[in-house]
């Protein structure tokens, strides 16, 4: 492999090969400085976004950063690249993909013929070059829409997941934050749980509780257990109400192996869901979760930089045809994403990349408690990611997840970010807060206490009848 | 001015769950008392986390009754500690040098871990408690730990030439918990040890494990291990369910 160099000035910056360049070239991040491969200065850091800005794109399907040979993750970006797709872009240097990305002629319909042709490295590396402002506009030219049964990703529309965590999986506790969210009018996008452990009954449990919400109150919805992929296909089996299949994901095969899945492992996941054929506006029956820093901490990502190998988990992500997918951007704390900074960065580098490869792509805006970030940094970075187009936003009661232990954004944020930018829910669940009389004529939220609101409150799950 | 109970609508889920549920709001916002009470909880954790364990003061109280060996980590601050976790684990090799190697059963390390609150709090009852029980086990010097994660004690406990290392040690405060204690036991202990080598219990705090209980636990597992010669996923915590390792101590 060529060594890449640069003079500087006085100064000769020289990088040992691509991934070397792709390292240094990244914004800090502590988990590049914990591998080792962060540019240790400065100057340094830019001496590789020139180089990389210089670089075409096609040398990214001639030098993979992870061989061919060792790596089902790269078997599966160079098999299913399409060269074709590719063509509008196939001349161009990484930094003039950046000015083009950004120009007028670059348009939603351009943006969604080439994502089939672009790779996980070749958008990670764009990335590298692009600033916080580069990330934001060009995210909100994109448009990447799926369905089940609501339609999430429209354009003006913003999808929010529930996310109803109790520590013991208690039946009438995971109900009261998940009516408690429905008074919010959040959920559209999925009612998904952690469960606290991965056993099949108790997660059945779980299913046909939200599944007889669904249909008490005829909710156009969706609703996930976060289980093992496995053992969500051991529910499909076992006759469950299963709408999605969860999993989360990795960039690198060894990475994956570390989830207990790989690709094939994935696609009976998806081919079990699909079986049932529960969507009614469509047949995206997966939810995938992503985050930098995974593979490292796996030790699995091969001396390549935790965003690069971020990006590389969303050519599993679009094999699979996912309903949605997030990045858990703030949860994997300090030693991978230092800092509010970090995370924002980070934030919006996933939703950004995510995007230009045709992912359907939302974001847990999320920090923990030995993270230096606080409300006001989530504040920041909920604000950018509307103005992104982001696709959906994970909401917990009060923005504190009393399972998980981390917060995430509140119930209320999602509220607010909707009337700030003028973007309600999917459509078919937008209907349906109509109907309810949730929202008035102007789509504002009926108080808790008024009777609309008390009907969906009073509701109580039958515990007893739950397998 | 207050709300009366029967007009919460979320009044039958109090008891059942501790999420913030039925908050009200201001316009979109929440209102100012839920705000305020979210601050408060995150301070505290914040605090627990950047707290510092008074090790000094702690030396000269245990000092009293047998003896301790203060140590540091690579980590030479708190910063570095918490964006470095494989400094936490190594010893400050100057220190580990004038370790001087016995013949012990244990070895009992206090470590800061992510929160000097649980530390503060719950280390030395749950020290003396232990030791309370472990009448005819060889205990070597109480080693306290400075900017220090749980694989610390595995480097310790080698260097001490002890057969089995204990590591009482703060986790990484919730919301609703700034100073949980955690205990994480693994016998032969040395460099490079997996977590799935080791036994833990977790939730040692006012609300939840308490100090007794956790010292017969410990000691209970203690005693197994020796017998047994091995800690980790073949060694069941059999008085009371084993909680999983969090990976980021």
């Amino acid at each position: 492999m060529p060594s890449y160099a640069i003079l500087l000035g006085r100064q000769r910056h020289v990088f040992e090969d691509l991934k070397a360049v792709m390292a240094a070239a990244s914004p800090e991040k502590s988990g590049d400085r914990l591998a080792g491969i962060a540019a240790d200065t400065n100057e340094r850091r830019v001496a590789a976004r020139y180089l990389l800005a210089d670089i075409p794109l096609r040398t990214f399907l001639d030098e993979p950063l992870i061989p061919y040979e060792v790596d089902e993750v790269t078997r599966l970006i160079v098999d299913s690249h399409d060269t074709a797709a590719f063509s509008p872009v196939a001349h161009m240097t990484v930094g003039q993909f950046r000015d083009w990305l950004l120009s007028y002629e670059c348009t939603t319909a351009q943006l969604s013929a080439l994502a089939p042709g672009l790779t996980p490295e070749m958008v990670a590396a764009v990335s590298k070059i692009m600033r916080n402002h580069d990330l934001i506009v060009v995210a909100a030219k994109t448009s990447v829409v799926t369905g089940f049964r609501t339609t999430i990703g429209l354009k003006g529309r913003l999808s929010s997941r529930l996310q109803p965590n109790h520590p013991t999986d208690d039946p009438e506790g995971v109900a009261g934050s998940t009516l408690d969210g429905l008074t919010y009018g959040v959920g559209d996008a999925v009612i998904g749980i952690n469960p606290a452990g991965d056993n099949l009954d108790a997660c059945i449990r779980l299913m046909e509780l939200f599944d007889r919400l669904r249909q008490r109150f005829d909710i156009p919805m969706q609703s996930c257990v976060l289980t093992h992929v496995t053992t969500s296909i051991k529910a499909v089996e076992a006759g469950a109400p299963l709408d999605l299949v969860f999993q989360s994901i990795a960039g690198t095969e060894a990475a994956n192996r570390g989830f207990g899945v790989d690709l094939k492992v994935l696609e009976e996941g998806r081919e079990a869901a699909l079986s049932l054929k529960r969507g009614t506006v469509g047949d995206n029956v997966m939810y995938l979760e992503t985050g930098q820093g995974s593979a490292l901490s796996a030790d699995a990502h091969h001396g390549v930089d935790e965003q690069t190998v971020e990006v590389r988990a969303y050519a599993v992500a679009r094999h699979l045809k996912p309903l949605i997918v997030n990045t858990v951007v703030g949860f994997i704390g300090p030693e991978y994403l230092y800092d509010a900074k970090q995370i924002i960065r980070a934030g919006l580098e996933d939703h950004f990349c995510g995007k230009v490869l045709g992912v359907p792509m939302g974001v847990d805006v999320c920090y923990t408690n030995h993270a230096e970030a606080d409300q006001d940094d989530m504040d920041n970075l909920m604000f950018l990611l509307a103005s992104a187009g982001v696709n959906f936003l994970i909401a917990v009661p009060g923005a504190d997840d009393v399972m998980l232990n981390y917060q995430s954004l509140s119930y209320h944020d999602i509220v607010s970010l909707r009337h700030s930018f003028g973007r309600p829910p999917a459509p078919e669940f937008e209907a349906w807060l109509y109907r309810m009389g949730l929202f008035d004529d102007e789509g504002r939220l009926a108080p808790q206490a008024s009777s609309v609101a008390r009907r969906l409150i009073d509701y109580r799950p039958d515990v007893r009848a739950l397998a | 001015m207050s709300t009366p109970v029967d007009l919460d609508p979320f009044a039958r889920f109090r008891a059942v769950t501790r999420a913030r549920i039925g908050l009200g709001r201001a316009g979109d916002s929440l209102p100012i008392r839920a705000v305020l009470d979210f601050q408060l909880a995150h301070a505290r954790a914040r605090d627990a986390v950047h707290g510092h364990v008074d090790f000094a003061a702690m030396a000269a109280r245990i000092g009293e009754k047998q003896p301790v060996i203060c140590l540091k980590s690579c980590a030479a601050d708190r910063s570095i500690y918490l964006a470095r976790p494989d400094l936490g684990r190594r010893v400050d090799p100057m220190a580990l040098a004038g370790i001087e190697t016995g013949d012990f059963d244990v070895a009992f390390v206090i470590a800061d871990g992510l929160s000097a609150a649980a530390v503060e709090a719950h280390a030395e009852i749950v020290l003396s408690a232990c030791l309370r029980r472990l009448g005819d086990v060889k205990v070597a010097p109480i080693v306290l730990g400075e900017q220090a994660r749980v694989a610390f004690g595995d480097e310790v406990g080698e260097a001490l030439g002890a057969r089995l290392v204990v590591v009482l040690i703060g986790e990484r405060p919730g919301l609703s918990v700034p100073d949980s204690l955690g205990a994480y036991l693994t016998f032969d202990p040395k460099v490079g040890r997996r977590d799935s080598e080791r036994n833990c219990l977790s939730n040692i705090h006012a609300d939840g494990l308490p100090h007794e209980l956790a010292a017969d636990k410990i000691v209970w597992l203690i005693r197994q291990a020796l017998r047994l010669g091995l800690t980790g996923v073949d060694l069941k915590e059999e008085m009371g369910g084993p909680a999983a390792l969090p990976a980021d101590l």
